[in-house]
């Protein structure tokens, strides 16, 4: 008999406690909801959105569904953790860089970098740039073109867009390339492991990048011409652009906020992984005779990228969750789209608020078991 | 006196080499000077990429000539070491001198020399400078939010108060030092909420906190004395239950009168705001979430796995969704859940809210200080016979908490610059003050001034706290 009181005693009491609150709560919900008259249910998600916003990704408009107002406002949150990573990815490692300099000035300008943004909360920033700094940007008609083609205006930054012919071809071929690249790998591995030839993948590759996509235009039939935003007047002192990618000052705003504020993050990690790589680590893999490419690609990165990768998918993450400050400046991610224009139009408080957290927490849980897959397989196997 | 050979400065002809790169390196410093303090250009004579270029080039070429090894000049090896190893270093390290440079005078301009401190209208701002007026005459609404102006010395005073009270560590001698972690862990909390529940509000809006705090605290007192084999029980039952007492069976809706102070008027929490509201809320979120984040840890690493998994579930829960959906959920929804005429105060949701999610980060953070101790620590307690309780409070949680010390000052960190969120909910700190103020028609166009306030604010609240959570690393480290 394995059953003690003492092991079963105290999880008892604890799920009987966690369930008395959860059925308090549910209670509580139906009798408050009767009594205002709401009934419980999803089905409102294919009613009639009669709304708009401003800025989508997607076709939308007021008769769209109020599901297709959520797929509007998940797209724009992606869209802005997207860019938002890339660019905080690109500056964090730069940073993080610059603070191992041993050039004084480098160092401390990196270091400045990092106690500034780092230590000024997110929404002041987001704040700063969309109401202080970009409103004190030209008006359409006086803005100045950079490099002849974009124009950054206080109605936002206009780009030229791209129209493809046959873009389909061209991403066949860019599939192509990564597929090659990929086999080519395995095989020069194989080639390494068995006969000890090592074959130059990276310029292999570098070249395949370049040779195919310029075969799908040479022979594919592909061609890429740009739509060049002009300024068109409305009326004696408005003006807009007409063509092109416009990006709305919200996005600028949010997207420069964000990497701003994570990039010092991951500065701080990308520093904390190289240091992390003893010293003896360096100067072994020079002694075995390996080149300083070498023991930089085969050493020193398989090494601190072991211990910089865990905690930046945290700041990823991270970003991602703060994506949903856009509410505060009415950007229409998903907080502001669906958590609050859908929420007061339909009064479904309980139904909106836990789609929302729902699909920020598939998100999270979803990145963290990769993670933790991800750990699992590089981990160190100490014998 | 050998060959020059300017592609290669050596030590033979150091001299000439010194005083060249550093009169070239010179002549590029000054021209950037000049070109950015007194708008002359001295190299004006030439076309215009040229001009543009030119003090890089220069101080490229001196910075070049000055590059000797071995010079035998001390200040002259220091610098190559630090700003001029190689080429490109040479030219970051110009870059950089350049840009702070040109930076200073537009700054400077705008900061002190073009603004405007004086009068109390917008009248005065007319320099293309920063309006610091708009602060000053905003001041008060920054600090306090729309707290009448008659009672902001009740704000002033208790914040004095717990200042000095909160500095008592300081002064401990060794005598009192043994009682200083019940003083910060129970006595100091309750004083400070006294403070702000009967002075700063005056009125009843915390009765319903101050019953749970209550109960906490005569619970914990109480636990001192219960043997570790059934603390867990006690903590389950006790403390609810106390609650429960207190709120339904002592305290009677008549006795709320008991929490006016003669003389006080009650200021409701809608009118709190600016930045003494973000000390208010941070101070009860740093509370609240700490004891409740050790609780989930230590269900976290439980052996019962039923309590580990409702752990697991808690935690990931709180980590996996963004504050502001949080908010949202205690501003739109949790009122849903609760008896119809049972209504809890918005500060109090906020507070509540905030305190849950930052107790799941709390957890994670104390968890990975538990992880890091070795094996050995629990099982030298058990076999001096010590309970779960025992152990953790005298031997395993000291020492975890020593080691994420960092941690927890970034969470904390976190905490404080997660207060401006709370806008969600309607209250206003001051951020949320400072967006009002920004859209008053007397006052329209000094956002940016009120924004680098507020930001030269919180950064010197998070500087000085990630400085002094660095010193307490330094000084609670013990090797091992």
């Amino acid at each position: 008999m394995n059953f003690k009181l003492k092991d079963i005693g105290p999880q008892l009491i604890t799920v009987i406690a966690v369930v008395l609150v959860f059925g308090f709560f549910t209670y509580n919900a139906q009798i408050n909801m009767e009594s205002r008259g709401i009934d419980f249910g999803y089905g409102f998600l294919s009613q009639e959105s009669s709304f708009d916003v401003q800025f989508s990704l997607i076709e939308y408009d007021g008769s769209h569904s109020y599901f297709r107002a959520y797929l509007v406002g998940l797209l724009n949150t992606i869209l802005v953790s997207v860019i938002g990573i890339v660019i905080a990815t690109i500056l964090g490692v730069i940073v993080g860089v610059a603070r191992l300099s041993p050039n004084y000035l480098i160092n401390k300008f990196a270091a400045f970098y990092v106690e500034f943004f780092r230590n000024i909360p997110l929404l002041l920033q987001i704040f700063f740039w969309y109401f202080a700094a970009l409103r004190a940007l030209p008006l359409p008609q006086d803005a100045e073109a950079i490099f002849g083609v974009f124009f950054l205006t206080i109605k936002g930054l206009y780009v030229p867009a791209f129209i493809w012919e046959n873009f389909n071809i061209f991403l066949y071929s860019i599939i192509a390339v990564i597929i090659s690249i990929i086999v080519i790998r395995i095989h020069a591995k194989k080639l390494q492991e068995t006969q000890g030839k090592q074959l130059p993948v990276f310029y292999i590759s570098l070249g395949l990048i370049f040779i195919l996509p310029l075969l799908s235009f040479l022979i594919g039939g592909v061609s890429l011409s740009f739509e060049i935003p002009v300024l068109k007047q409305l009326a004696t002192t408005s003006f807009i652009y007409e063509g092109g990618v416009s990006l709305p000052p919200e996005l600028i705003a949010l997207t420069l906020s964000l990497s701003l504020y994570t990039a010092t993050f991951i500065a701080e990690c990308v520093r904390a992984g190289i240091q992390g790589v003893g010293k003896g680590q360096k100067e072994a893999a020079a002694s075995i005779g390996l080149t300083p490419n070498q023991v930089l690609k085969l050493v020193i990165m398989p090494q601190a990228l072991r211990i910089i990768i865990p905690p930046t998918t945290n700041q990823y993450l991270n970003l991602t969750k703060n994506s949903s400050l856009a509410a505060a400046i009415a950007y229409p991610d998903l907080v502001l789209v669906f958590a609050g224009t859908a929420l007061m139009q339909t009064g479904k408080a309980i139904e909106i608020v836990s789609i929302t957290m729902f699909t920020y927490l598939s998100l999270s849980i979803s990145i963290s078991i990769l993670m933790n897959w991800y750990n699992k397989k590089i981990a160190i196997q100490e014998k | 006196m050998s060959k020059i050979n300017f592609l290669k400065p050596d030590q033979s002809n150091l001299n000439t080499f010194l005083y060249l790169g550093t009169l070239l390196f010179f002549i590029s410093i000054l021209d950037v000077f000049l070109n950015s303090f007194f708008k002359v250009n001295i190299t004006g004579f030439l076309p215009g990429f040229l001009s543009f270029i030119i003090p890089l080039l220069l101080g490229f070429v001196g910075l070049f000539f000055i590059r000797i090894e071995y010079s035998g000049i001390k200040k002259l090896d220091l610098i190559n070491k630090h700003i001029n190893t190689n080429n490109f270093n040479a030219i970051l390290s110009l870059l950089i001198i350049f840009v702070i440079i040109k930076s200073i005078p537009p700054l400077l301009s705008w900061f002190v020399v073009d603004a405007s401190f004086a009068g109390d209208s917008k009248d005065v701002c007319t320099g293309s400078g920063a309006c610091w007026t708009y602060i000053k005459v905003w001041l008060r609404r920054f600090m306090y939010g729309m707290y009448p102006n008659g009672e902001q010395w009740r704000i002033n005073l208790s914040f004095i108060a717990l200042a000095l009270l909160g500095s008592v560590g300081f002064f401990a001698t060794d005598k009192f030092k043994k009682y200083l972690t019940l003083y910060y862990v129970v006595i100091y909390p309750l004083i400070a909420f006294l403070f702000i529940f009967f002075f700063i509000s005056g009125g009843p809006v915390f009765f319903d906190l101050s019953y749970g705090i209550i109960a906490a605290i005569l619970s914990v007192i109480l636990g001192f004395f219960i043997p570790s084999k059934y603390k867990f029980y006690y903590f389950l039952i006790v403390p609810f239950t106390l609650y429960i007492l207190l709120k339904y069976f002592i305290f009677f809706e008549e006795y709320i009168e008991l929490g006016k102070l003669d003389g006080l008027n009650w200021v409701e929490t809608g009118a709190w705001g600016g930045l003494s509201l973000t000390f208010i809320i941070s101070f009860f979120c740093l509370i609240f979430c700490f004891p409740i984040g050790m609780a989930f840890a230590l269900g976290r690493r439980s052996g019962f796995p039923l309590i580990r998994y409702i752990s697991i579930g808690f935690i990931e829960f709180w980590r996996g969704v963004p504050l502001i959906t949080v908010l949202f959920m205690s501003a739109v929804m949790f009122p849903m859940f609760l008896p119809e005429d049972f209504f809890i105060d918005k500060l109090v949701r906020a507070i509540i809210a905030i305190s849950l999610f930052e107790a799941a980060y709390v957890a994670e953070v104390i968890r990975g200080g538990l992880q890091a101790l070795p094996r050995g620590q629990y099982e030298a307690a058990k076999s001096l016979g010590m309970g779960y309780w025992k152990m953790h409070i005298f031997v395993i949680l000291p020492q975890a908490l020593k080691l994420v010390i960092p941690g927890i000052a970034n969470t904390f960190l976190a905490l404080v610059k997660d207060t401006p969120l709370i806008f969600v909910v309607g209250l206003l700190e001051i951020v949320g003050m400072l967006n009002l103020a920004k859209t008053n028609p007397k006052w329209l166009g000094f956002a940016m001034e009120g924004y680098v306030f507020a930001a030269i604010i919180f950064w010197i609240i998070c500087y000085a706290m990630s400085k002094y959570s660095y010193n307490l690393e330094q000084k609670y480290k013990t090797d091992r």
